[in-house]
């Protein structure tokens, strides 16, 4: 019998032959990628819905009108200020969690845990930003299906009819409290992961385990939030 | 599981995101916001760049953000190649709907305003 293996049987070592992952990404993190890409479609699903809604009405509510307040400190006036700072701690946040993970890759685990506890800080200073958005919205009289009164709703428009501002305007805040509603859970629910894998590391989980790569994952959910707010950031506040 | 996930782990640590990188996007993400709010609170409402014109200009800058967030703190930009390809290419049907439905919609104003 010939020793030598004839050619179909040689064991292949290129990337895509098997037993290893080609994308030379942990399993997990692959996993929550494909989470994150189903979730922008979600995302995209709704801004688009939005957005054919918008481009089909004649008149919408001007956003420099409705949003022009900074609650607790001035009531009309600065349009675009009080979003500027939740977008500003969004961004800052998305920050403090990059250099949680860059601190995870050189194993520093008390510079992760600060990181960590400044990037769950961020997170609820925007949920507490957010929650004043809301308040003072539904102060105004936005909520999902009520509006303020037309005489109100006549300062935000430049045109049309009292009927067709009242209907723009519901279809507004409807989409405004759904959009940055599912934004703002998802803002929630990522703190609260942010919580669980700070006790992680406190409790020297990953260490243990020789890798940082839970905060990888959860640092890559966590600049999905940031990615959405940015979009959701233009397509409210400033188209 | 460790083991291995230690080895893909220092694989890619040739190049990936080093401190002075983090803060060089950091504010690189921030210099675009502070464009985006020129644009909104001086350049619209004195006329210098119609809303029609701004419009775009905020959809090409949000779109820089959404790069720079993806390729540098999400890391793709450092990912292998497949990788890239199989989350890049769905969004595909992203664009797919933004066609449809912004065609669709200009024709929907006569549908839901007849006056």
């Amino acid at each position: 019998m010939s020793t030598t293996v004839s050619q179909i049987d040689e064991v292949k070592t290129s990337p895509w032959s098997g037993g290893r992952s080609p994308f030379n990404v942990e399993y997990g993190k692959i996993m929550m990628w494909f989470f994150l890409l189903s979730d922008a479609f979600t995302f995209s699903s709704l801004l688009i819905a939005y957005g054919s809604l918008r481009f089909s009405a004649s008149v919408w509510p001007g956003a420099d009108k409705v949003f022009q307040s900074v609650p607790g400190l001035v009531d009309h006036g600065y349009p675009l200020v009080f979003v500027g700072i939740m977008t500003f701690i969004l961004i800052a946040s998305s920050v403090t969690m990059v250099l949680a993970v860059e601190a995870g890759h050189r194993n520093a685990k008390k510079e992760v845990v600060g990181w960590m506890i400044a990037t769950i800080i961020g997170g609820f200073m925007f949920l507490g930003c957010q929650a004043l958005e809301w308040g003072h919205l539904h102060h105004e009289g936005f909520w999902w299906g009520s509006v303020p009164p037309a005489e109100e709703l006549k300062k935000l428009f430049t045109g049309g009819s009292e009927a067709v501002q009242h209907m723009t305007s519901q279809e507004f805040a409807n989409l405004f409290f759904t959009i940055t509603g599912f934004h703002g859970f998802h803002v929630f629910t990522g703190v609260i992961i942010n919580i669980i894998i700070t006790v992680n590391v406190l409790l020297g989980t990953y260490e243990k385990r020789g890798s940082y790569l839970m905060v990888e994952k959860v640092g890559l959910y966590w600049h999905f939030v940031d990615l959405v707010w940015v979009f959701v950031f233009t397509f409210f506040y400033l188209v | 599981m460790s083991a291995e996930s230690h080895e893909v782990h220092h694989d890619g640590e040739h190049e990936t995101m080093t401190k002075g990188r983090i803060w060089k996007v950091f504010f690189i993400l921030l210099g675009i916001t502070i464009i985006e709010f020129i644009i909104a609170l001086v350049c619209v409402p004195r006329n210098i760049l119609p809303i029609q014109y701004a419009n775009p200009v905020y959809i090409v800058l949000t779109l820089f953000k959404a790069f720079y967030i993806v390729a540098y703190f999400m890391h793709l930009k450092f990912e292998k190649l497949g990788l890239v390809l199989s989350l890049a290419i769905p969004v595909i049907f992203i664009v797919g709907l933004i066609l449809v439905l912004t065609n669709e919609s200009h024709h929907w104003v006569d549908l839901r305003f007849p006056l």
